[in-house]
């Protein structure tokens, strides 16, 4: 299974069995609801923003390996960070995901091992879902003013 | 095909397997494994020879030409059509070459509803339908204020004829209704439906994309009054696919798309209409796809229908007993392999259906994930999506073993 190892590396396989921040917040500041139409993925996302931090980030839904674990890792990644942080690592990300860029571990944290899905062009999207759900979240709460 | 074949194998699938060029790659290092004809099949040898004989020796355009390869184009695309209007029984006359089977039911859709919807008129589909014979009804109802319908569907995965029946009335005008489920596998009792449908006054469509090129299928016998299907499941190249339907309801009908072809005169103040079939072909036919369309019946007719859908009995039967042995899996549709062609969707706990393909690729084994693009069933059923395998009469047991050991692996990795 040496190809496949490259798309699932124990740390995906780890996040998937396990998710961190899975669930829901007591007081979201906002939510938001995205699917992948072509496989069915769902996630809803919330985001508990204090003085313009995402002090909270919880994440449920259904889908594939990929798509749970980019999740867990995204809630980790996105964390504790400004708004803008959180943007700019969102389209790190995107551009990772389409060989643009070289993955930043620095930045990224165990996101980085879902550097080998770039390989599998057809499971980018799963990997894009709830980073997408993230960046959408956060635009969502600015033209709300909220 | 011998005689000396016993009944229940009636197809020697590793002589077949070797008329089919690609079943011969590998994937991965691993043989091919090809799972997924539900989605397209295979093309065997002699469609791919008429096809290239055809560029080769008498490319031309159909239809109004004087000089010879013109005439010998005209002559061999027809015949794909003969073919096909023969093997499903239907009139000449009544078999319109198309692009798919999407486009074989818009074209009844537009042609057909468009002109005779009214407000509050019915359109009954089922819980079981492709997008392709649910979209086009809603777009239809959308410009008429038509309404579609959905005819229930048991939570054993097969259509609720009682359900059916309650729903048929004097409002309905249309039940349009898959002949065998591309996702549940269900075969579904089209011509009981057709009279029910008759006896309210409704016509009747059948999507028989899954059932066509699987079992031997009858225009007359099912009592419908199109039926609907597409080449490239059927051994045949995309590109093509057919509407059979009554040539006097045709004969009534507007055409659908206008252009070069389907007229008989155009004049500034207006045209007028080519005979059948011609009247609903515009534009420059799939020439090359017919012809292929024919070789791959010829095919089919050259094993036999009823020796296809005997063998894929038994591969259903394999592939719903081997699913069976593997712990918590769930087999959506019928079980029982008389009622049920031989594409089976399943899921397995604790392995999303992508992350499952994704691991069977890697053994060389093609298998379908998603939706199947059959969403309301999907919700129905209460999965955001399943795993499909399918087969067809190249399968063998070989390839349901393969298939098990690997789903077996596939549950190791991601448990
Ligand atoms: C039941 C059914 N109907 C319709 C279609 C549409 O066929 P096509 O995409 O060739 O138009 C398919 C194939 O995906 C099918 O399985």
């Amino acid at each position: 299974m040496g190809g496949l190892d490259d798309l699932y590396q124990e740390l995906i396989l780890d996040h998937y069995r396990n998710r961190r921040n899975a669930g829901q917040l007591d007081d979201p500041t906002v939510a938001v609801d995205h699917n992948n139409p072509l496989c069915g993925d769902e996630i809803h996302l919330e985001l508990r923003i204090e003085g313009g931090r995402l002090a909270g980030v919880a994440h449920s839904g259904e889908g594939c390996s990929i798509s749970q674990s980019s999740a867990s890792m995204m809630s980790v990644a996105l964390s504790d960070r400004t708004e803008d942080e959180a943007l700019d690592l969102v389209e790190h990300f995107r551009r990772v995901m389409r060989g643009d860029e070289d993955a930043d571990e620095e930045r990224l944290g165990d996101a980085v091992a879902l550097e080998g899905v770039a390989k599998y062009p057809v499971r980018v999207k799963c990997a894009l879902l709830s980073w997408m759900a993230a960046k959408d979240a956060i635009l969502t709460r600015r033209s709300e003013g909220g | 095909m011998g005689t000396s074949m016993s009944p229940t194998t009636s197809i020697d699938a590793a002589a077949v397997r070797r008329d089919f060029p690609v079943l011969s790659r590998t994937v991965h290092g691993k043989p091919l494994v090809y799972l997924d004809s539900a989605a397209t099949s295979q093309k065997p040898e002699p469609v791919l020879a008429a096809m290239d004989a055809y560029y080769r020796e008498t490319n031309a355009n159909v239809h109004r030409g004087v000089y010879t390869m013109a005439a010998e184009a005209t002559e061999r695309f027809e015949a794909g059509r003969t073919a096909v209007a023969r093997l499903v029984g239907a009139p000449r006359e009544g078999t319109i070459l198309t692009k798919n089977a999407s486009e074989a039911i818009n074209l009844v859709a537009w042609a057909w509803g468009v002109r005779e919807l009214k407000a509050g008129d019915e359109i009954l589909v089922t819980e079981m339908e492709h997008h392709s014979n649910i979209v086009p009804w809603q777009l239809v109802a959308e410009l008429t204020d038509a309404v579609v319908r959905f005819a229930p569907v048991t939570p054993d995965g097969e259509l609720d004829l009682e359900g059916l029946r309650g729903m048929v009335g004097p409002r309905t005008r249309m039940v349009a209704l898959v002949h065998v489920s591309n996702v549940l596998g269900t075969i579904n009792p089209v011509a009981e439906v057709a009279a029910i449908a008759h006896e309210a006054g409704a016509l009747v469509l059948a999507d028989a994309a899954q059932s066509v090129p699987h079992m031997p299928v009858d225009f007359g016998e099912l009592g419908v009054d199109f039926l609907a299907f597409t080449g490239h499941k059927m051994l045949g190249p995309t590109g093509i696919g057919v509407l059979v339907g009554r040539p006097e309801i045709l004969g009534s009908m507007r055409p659908f798309l206008g252009g070069g072809e389907m007229i008989r005169d155009v004049r500034k103040e207006g045209s007028s209409w080519n005979d059948l079939p011609w009247k609903f072909e515009a534009g420059t036919p799939p020439i090359a796809e017919s012809v292929g369309l024919g070789a791959a019946v010829e095919y089919l007719e050259g094993v036999g229908m009823d020796a296809v859908r005997t063998h894929e009995r038994e591969m259903a039967r394999h592939l719903v007993d081997a699913l069976s042995e593997v712990p918590d899996l769930t087999i959506y549709g019928p079980t029982d392999p008389d009622r049920r062609g031989a594409a089976v969707s399943f899921s397995l706990p604790g392995v999303h259906p992508h992350d499952l393909a994704q691991h069977l690729d890697q053994d060389g084994i093609a298998v379908r994930a998603g939706h199947h693009c059959a969403k309301p069933l999907m919700r129905v059923l209460g999965v955001p999506a399943t795993a499909r395998a399918s087969a067809y009469l190249y399968n063998d047991a070989q390839d349901v073993e393969a298939l098990l050991a690997a789903i077996g692996r596939a549950r190791a990795y991601f448990s």
